[in-house]
């Protein structure tokens, strides 16, 4: 069970939370001239590293806010989490 | 090498079973290979197979970070299908079940293949009219496809729940009857006796720690049991392909996940197929040891951990329990889990990639150990011809940004949007 402290909440179970995946890849700007591989590298591409990863998770049984939560692929662990706009 | 036969086995009973070749060898990497496959798992044992028996390529080697058969193909649920609607998956994995249907001989090595017939439950007409539909575009690939009634469904597992008034009730199914399971384990070592004896060199405990490539074309490779100088590089590493694509400066449209699995107590037997209770993120099979070999859904974040978290297994095991409530009576024996590449529209990628003799097999998703022989083979042509064959050309790398992508199901790693 992974326990995730959401900055909102506090302390809870994975169980109240759902994955939003990686929280590095940035959206194309809007109003710009958007390139097919710029579309294809925000759509699709993804490092997935093993080690810290930061990504969003929203604390949907709880207060629905996305946060963000830096883990460690390979062992779980959870270094730090934040507001999303932070 | 040493045929395995009724007649070998006599013969060595004679000497207490103490004069049994080795099945493979344990050598030193050489200096240079034509092709290096990066992978002991079944993928990259059959790709090394059958570039020596169908290419005539033997100076080859497969560099395993740990042992053979200690990845996925050790960790799967055994499932051997071909119940797909689209070409690209259809005509491979039918491909694929021939060369299961006379793996046993070609290897001379039994791999148990039990064609069982796999049912996927259906629990409304709308999932009725989609399964006819599929199992129409099976048929017309050359694939069996049964479509079941609820009635002919009870026939096949009358221990499953068929009242009315719950979530999933089962209106009918599809059926693919020459489907089944395979001992997993076995066909490593069938794939890997077989490769080692025709020259291949298998080295375990050998990891790769970098490549050289300059020119745009691959030279080789850095591991720690040495460099390597390769004219061609295959990767058959699914649950690692990012690691080492990180070292190519190449990002893949691939994340790595974490799957579980399980299995209970052993029981007399009781089912007869294997059956997928998709709505409820559930199938199940009995294996031959009266096991009931159980899995689902994703942990669902992104996992190098080959162990599983419990949450998704309690998940999994209250779906199955609601499909079939004898499965609340039993003790689970193991659990486990594997990392799994998930690509982004569910189907793998076996393709060139823009470095010269560079090769990738890889994002296998939930389905990587029913391909373990049509991959081999259509890798192994991949690489021998540098080009690809017409049954992994859909199973390209660019179809993400060509937009050419294979809509069997459109999960990919978003599970949960499921």
């Amino acid at each position: 069970m992974l326990y995730i402290k959401c900055p909102h909440c506090g302390m809870r179970s994975q169980n109240e939370f759902a994955y939003g995946g990686d929280a590095t890849v940035k959206r194309p700007e809007l109003n710009k001239e958007i390139s097919d591989s710029e579309w294809n590298n925000f759509v699709y591409l993804r490092k997935s590293p093993r080690g810290k990863h930061l990504e969003l998770w929203q604390h949907i049984s709880g207060c629905r806010q996305w946060i963000k939560v830096e883990r460690d692929t390979l062992t779980h662990e959870i270094f730090k989490t934040f507001k999303a706009e932070e | 090498m040493q045929k395995y036969s009724v007649f070998s086995l006599i013969k060595n009973a004679f000497s207490s079973h103490k004069n049994w070749d080795l099945a493979w060898k344990d050598p030193k990497p050489k200096s240079e290979y034509d092709v290096v496959i990066i992978g002991g798992g079944g993928h990259g044992l059959a790709t090394a197979y059958y570039l020596a028996k169908e290419h005539k390529i033997t100076n080859v080697a497969i560099i395993e970070k740990g042992w053979i058969g200690g990845g996925n193909v050790g960790r799967n649920t055994t499932i051997i299908r071909s119940n797909y609607m689209h070409d690209e998956n259809g005509l491979f994995s039918e491909f694929g079940m021939n060369l299961w249907r006379n793996m046993s001989q070609d290897l001379n090595y039994n791999v148990m293949f039990s064609p069982r017939g796999i049912i996927n439950l259906a629990h409304s007409d709308a999932q009725m009219n989609v399964y006819s539909r599929r199992g129409n575009s099976m048929r017309l690939n050359g694939i069996d496809a049964v479509l079941l009634n609820r009635e002919e469904v009870k026939k096949f597992i009358p221990m499953a729940d068929f009242s009315e008034n719950v979530r999933f009730p089962i209106f009918g199914g599809l059926m693919q009857p020459s489907a089944g399971t395979a001992r997993h384990d076995a066909v490593a070592w069938g794939y890997a006796r077989q490769a080692d004896s025709m020259g291949v060199d298998i080295i375990q405990n050998c990891e790769v720690v970098g490549f050289d490539v300059s020119d745009g074309k691959i030279k080789g490779l850095r591991t720690s049991k040495g460099d390597i100088k390769a004219k061609k590089i295959g990767l058959c590493v699914a649950g690692s392909t990012n690691i080492l694509a990180e070292k190519l400066n190449m990002t893949l449209p691939i994340e790595t996940h974490l799957l579980q699995a399980c299995v209970s107590e052993p029981i007399k037997p009781i089912l007869d197929n294997v059956v997928t209770f998709g709505a409820g993120h559930f199938y199940v099979s009995q294996s031959d040891k009266g096991e009931m070999v159980m899995g689902g859904d994703l942990d669902g974040y992104n996992s190098y951990s080959q162990r599983g978290n419990l949450p998704t297994l309690q998940h999994v095991l209250t779906e199955g329990i609601a499909m079939f409530p004898f499965l609340s009576k039993l003790k689970m024996l193991r659990t486990w889990g594997g990392i799994m590449d998930m690509s982004m529209d569910g189907s793998p990628i076996i393709d060139k990639t823009h470095i010269e003799g560079l090769y990738l097999n890889c994002g296998w998703c939930y389905g990587g150990f029913k391909a373990t022989p049509a991959s081999g083979w259509t890798f192994a042509h991949t690489i021998a011809q540098d080009r690809v064959h017409e049954l992994n050309a859909g199973y390209s790398l660019n179809r993400f940004s060509t937009g050419h992508l294979i809509d069997e199901k459109g999960l990919g790693t978003k599970t949960w949007i499921s």
